[in-house]
Formats: structure tokens, sequence, C-alpha cells
């Protein structure tokens, strides 16, 4: 998941002064765009602009932060699964994600920061991750909803970097939605089950999950293109190909006629097939609600934060043994 | 279908595999706790990944078990719907993770153990036995693996991680008796070529662990008294909290299909 990155740095970038670049710097930069424009990949060893490699710094360490602190909400529910078979689909997913933490960090370290780095960020709240994880998850049907729903959205911005002009975020993102794919089905399914053969209790746990998750995940695809200065950026140096407004309404299509299988109700009284526009008209998102979040004031955002920081504390003493043991070891191979 | 325990018609097989079932289930359950709190990313799909393998064991044994029973329950219904005397898991699975030293020995007793025991019983006589006994030894030899490094880096790492690692097998070793122990139940499939007798491999598994341990700079506690009553269903205290939680949807909502 999740290109928030981009559209928060937009904010944070105003009113920084351009320094002035050198006639040599200028043609760098210059054959840099071109190679873009010829769509070839960059590699971790070719030359890039500063600020391109800060912003894919920034995108990756976000998507790969999102991934480990998506764990918790997902977790929260591992131990208590309705099912030994749901248990396990859950289990491995998360897994999943961890795995994707894993290999995003690592397309992250080809860019000069260490993952220590990168989580210190993370826990001293310099760095962000998707806010979609700032909220609770209170019942299971929230574990389908976000397969569906979160995942789906997750999808739909994942996509399109599949053609990333970083190769390495490029190959690894490949793996992300094929992963993530498998995940939405897994959450449509266990919707639809509960839809089709549960009890009304359980049509109504599905109803109610979807009305809390339906709106932040419109939100996952960021503000209106028209506040997102950083997009035509991102754009131009192919790190963001589509739009927010068009990945979104994309998503609205999608997601619209799978809520008719399913049997829910999406909670927008102004959701409507638009036969002129060839698209469904919503109704309008609270960006109050996303910056609040985004700023620290979501349900969970202390929470999870501190669940992260709690681990890695908790976990010092385990990495400095290992550590301990593996200098140990070097010593005594050399004097072997 | 309400919400209340099952009745279950405890043959001997019917009740050796829900033996080896609840093993399964009740550490991988508490493998499963660790997600997204572990001390590294690594050890967070390490930790989950051999969690999926022990509740993969743990469906197939009670999809057996239903089988041979041969009356309406199924592995959720095993799983779910039976309270903690019902249960069958050694003592040791249940203990409560602590820190990641207490989990890494509580696997590490229990893999050594395992990957013995499942390779004998490939060989068992019935079939099916044999065939989750191959799949299980394979997992088990990578917990093995998996948790005997940690054993070491952790004994021979830092003061503190030694004396971490030291607490947890002083804390546990009086758990890992019940292993090897047999009642009459066990004793007619053990005759019958269908179990093996675990008490032949107590020598090779001290072999192995002392071997680990003593390369992890820890020692074993000279202790012979050992716990017992998880095979009957004495259990600790703390198997009834775990079971609140694995169960309280099915409990919850009664009959419901998920």
């Amino acid at each position: 998941m999740y290109t928030q990155a981009m559209d928060t740095m937009a904010r944070e970038a105003k009113g920084q002064v351009q320094a002035v670049k050198s006639a040599e710097e200028q043609a760098r930069e210059a054959a840099f765009e071109a190679r873009i424009d010829a769509g070839e990949f960059i590699e971790a060893k070719d030359w890039m602009p500063e600020h391109y490699r800060k912003t894919l710094v920034r995108q990756i360490s976000q998507h790969a932060h999102s991934e480990i602190v998506g764990m918790l909400p997902e977790g929260n529910w591992v131990t208590r699964a309705p099912t030994l078979k749901r248990k396990a689909i859950l289990l491995a997913k998360v897994q999943d994600e961890g795995g994707h933490g894993l290999y995003l960090y690592a397309a992250a370290e080809t860019l000069g920061v260490s993952r220590d780095e990168l989580l210190d960020a993370l826990h001293s709240g310099r760095a962000k991750y998707s806010s979609i994880f700032n909220y609770p998850t209170l019942t299971w049907a929230d574990i389908g909803v976000i397969g569906w729903l979160v995942d789906g959205a997750a999808i739909m911005n994942q996509v399109p970097l599949c053609r990333c002009s970083f190769g390495p975020y490029a190959r690894a993102i490949v793996r992300v939605c094929k992963e993530e794919s498998f995940h939405q089905r897994q959450g449509f399914d266990a919707l639809n089950v509960m839809m089709t053969q549960g009890t009304p209790e359980q049509r109504a746990m599905v109803q109610d999950a979807v009305d809390r998750w339906w709106w932040p995940s419109l939100m996952m695809f960021g503000p209106p293109d028209g506040e997102s200065v950083h997009g035509a950026q991102s754009a131009r140096w192919g790190i963001k190909r589509i739009s927010n407004d068009e990945l979104r309404q994309k998503f609205v299509d999608a997601t619209a006629e799978q809520a008719k299988v399913l049997g829910v109700t999406l909670p927008d009284p102004l959701l409507k097939w638009n036969a002129g526009r060839g698209h469904h008209d919503f109704g309008p998102i609270d960006w109050d609600e996303f910056w609040r979040v985004v700023g620290g004031h979501g349900p969970c955002n202390t929470e999870r934060l501190a669940a992260r920081v709690k681990a890695w504390d908790d976990g010092a003493w385990v990495r400095d043994a290992a550590l301990a043991y593996a200098a140990r070891q070097a010593t005594r191979e050399q004097a072997a | 279908m309400t919400a209340g325990n099952i009745s279950v018609s405890e043959t001997p097989l019917v009740l050796y595999t829900l033996r080896r079932a609840d093993d399964a289930l009740i550490l991988g359950h508490r493998l499963s706790e660790w997600c997204g709190h572990a001390p590294m990313l690594e050890e967070d799909m390490a930790l989950a990944n051999m969690g999926l393998d022990l509740l993969g064991q743990a469906r197939e044994l009670y999809s057996y078990a239903a089988k041979v029973e041969g009356r309406d329950n199924d592995e959720d219904k095993f799983a779910y719907l039976r309270d903690v005397r019902q249960y069958r898991n050694l003592l040791l699975l249940e203990q409560p993770n602590g820190d990641f030293a207490r989990t890494m020995v509580r696997q590490f007793f229990y893999a050594a153990f395992a990957d013995l025991y499942w390779r004998v019983m490939m060989r068992s006589t019935d079939a099916t036995l044999a065939a989750i006994a191959a799949k299980s030894e394979k997992e088990s030899a990578y917990h093995l693996r998996h948790s005997s490094e940690w054993i070491v880096r952790l004994g021979d790492g830092t003061e503190e991680s030694h004396r971490r690692a030291q607490e947890a097998i002083d804390l546990l070793w009086a758990f890992t008796g019940e292993m090897f122990e047999v009642d009459d139940s066990e004793r007619g499939l053990i005759d019958a070529g269908i179990a093996v007798d675990p008490a032949p491999l107590r020598a090779q598994w001290m072999k192995r662990i002392t071997g680990v341990v003593a390369e992890a700079t820890l020692t074993l506690p000279n202790n012979g008294w050992m716990q017992q009553g998880g095979r009957s269903g004495r259990h600790s205290e703390h198997l009834g909290h775990l079971l609140s939680e694995l169960q309280s949807m099915p409990r919850t909502f009664p009959g419901a299909t998920w």
C-alpha cells in the first residue's frame, strides 16, 4: 500500500527554496529525465537527482512501514479467528505482509538508508504509515472488509507502480500486487460466506464493518488532485502514474458492483451510476478527518505506534545478543 | 448447534490423535500470539511460519480424529467446543510465551522431541498417521534448527540474553518429562504398531539438547521432578485463558458459518 507519502510531502515542500543548479548538474538531470521519458528503469547504482532519491526513500519506506503497522489491526484477530481455516488464512496473510515489509525495506536500502534508520524514523514519529491502520478492528467482519476494501484500494494504488521508474521498487511491487490480489479475494470470500450462509446477526456485522471502513478506504487514494502539488513531479518521474482522483474513481466503480454481489449497502446516499460520465458519482469525502488522522488524531494512532515501539524496545536484548554472538563467532573464525 | 461443549468418544485411537492435534494447535496458537510483536521482522515471519505449520498439523489430525470417531464432530468442533478438561495437550505447550528466550526454549524442547517422534511415527501401521508424521517431521526439523540456533545465540550472546535463556530453561524443564510418558490407552496402540513408544527416544533427545545447551554455555537443571496431567486434561491455569480467547467467536455465535 500506500502512496500517501507523496501527498503529505507536498504540504511539507511548500515554502522550501530551490537551490541554483550548476550547468553540469542540469545536464545530468536532463539525461536522467530523458531515460525516464524513454521508459527505462533507473537502478540503484545509477545517478539520480537528490529529490528523486528522497521521494523514493519516503515512498518506499512509508510503504514498508504501512505493511508492518498493518500487521497489528489484523493480528488483533489471529487468536480469535472463528474457524481453523480462517485462522490459517489470516495468519498466512499477516505473514505475507511481514514479507512485503522485508523486501520493501530491502528496496529502500538500495538507496543508501539502513532499515534501522528507517525504523527509527517510524518510531520517533518522523515517518508516516498509511492512516487506514489507525482505525480499530472491532469485529471479525472487519478482517473481511480490510481484505475487500483496504487491500482492494491498495491494489488500485499499486498496480500502476509496477511500471514505476525505479527498478527495485517496481519489481517488489509486482510481487506485492500478486499477493494483495489473493488477499482481496480471500477477504471477499469471507464476507460472502457471512452474507450468503450467515445469520441476520452476521449480515449486520458485515454491514457495520462496511459502514465504518468505506470512507477511510476512499481516503487511501490521497487528497483531490487539485490539492496535490507534488503529484505532478512524481507523475513526470514515473513514480506515480495515475492521479489520486482517477484511481479513486476506478475503485468506486469496481467496488459499487462488488457491493451489489455481496448484498451490502455502501454508506453514501449520493452514490449512483452516471451514464453520461460512464462512472459512479459519489458524495463528498471528509478531508478534515483525513488530515486529522494523518496528523496523529485517529482512534488508534497512539497505540499502533506504541505497539511497534514496544516490540522494538522489548526485542533490543535479542538483537544485541545476535550481534554479540555473530561478532564472537567472527573472532573465533579468524583465530582458527 | 449450541455453543456448549461437545462430547467425544475417546477410543484409544481418537484420544491418541486428539492429543497430538491439541499439541499442535496450542503451540501454534502461542506462536501466533507473537504476530506483529517479535524482536525483528525476520522473527515475526519465522514465528508465523512455524505457527502455520503447527496449525496445519492440527487440522489434519483433528480431521482424522473426526473420521475415526465417526460421529458429527469435525476439526472446528474439536478445537472450539471442548473446554480445558477435554483438552489433551502437553503442559509445556500451553505455557505462556514470556520473553523471546522462553518462547525459544519451549520451541526447542518440543521440536527436539517432535522431530525424533514423527520420524519414528513415519513407520506407523496406520497409513494416515504415517503420512501426517512424514509432513510433520520435515517441519519439526526446521523448527528444531531455528530454535537451536537461537538457544546458542542467546546463551552465548550477552550477559542479559544468557541470564534470560537460563531462566527459561530452569522454568520449563519440569514440563519436559510429560513428552515421554505413556498410559494404558496408548500402550495398546504401541503394541499394534500404530503408535510408537516415546520412552526410548528420551536418551537421544537428551543427547541432542545437551549438545546445543553446552554450545550455548547454558546448563540443564539436575531437578528430576516433572509436571504431568495435560494428557488427561489436568492443565495449568494458563490454558483456560488461551481457550477463552481462541473459542470466543463460536461460543458467542453458536451455529454460525464463517
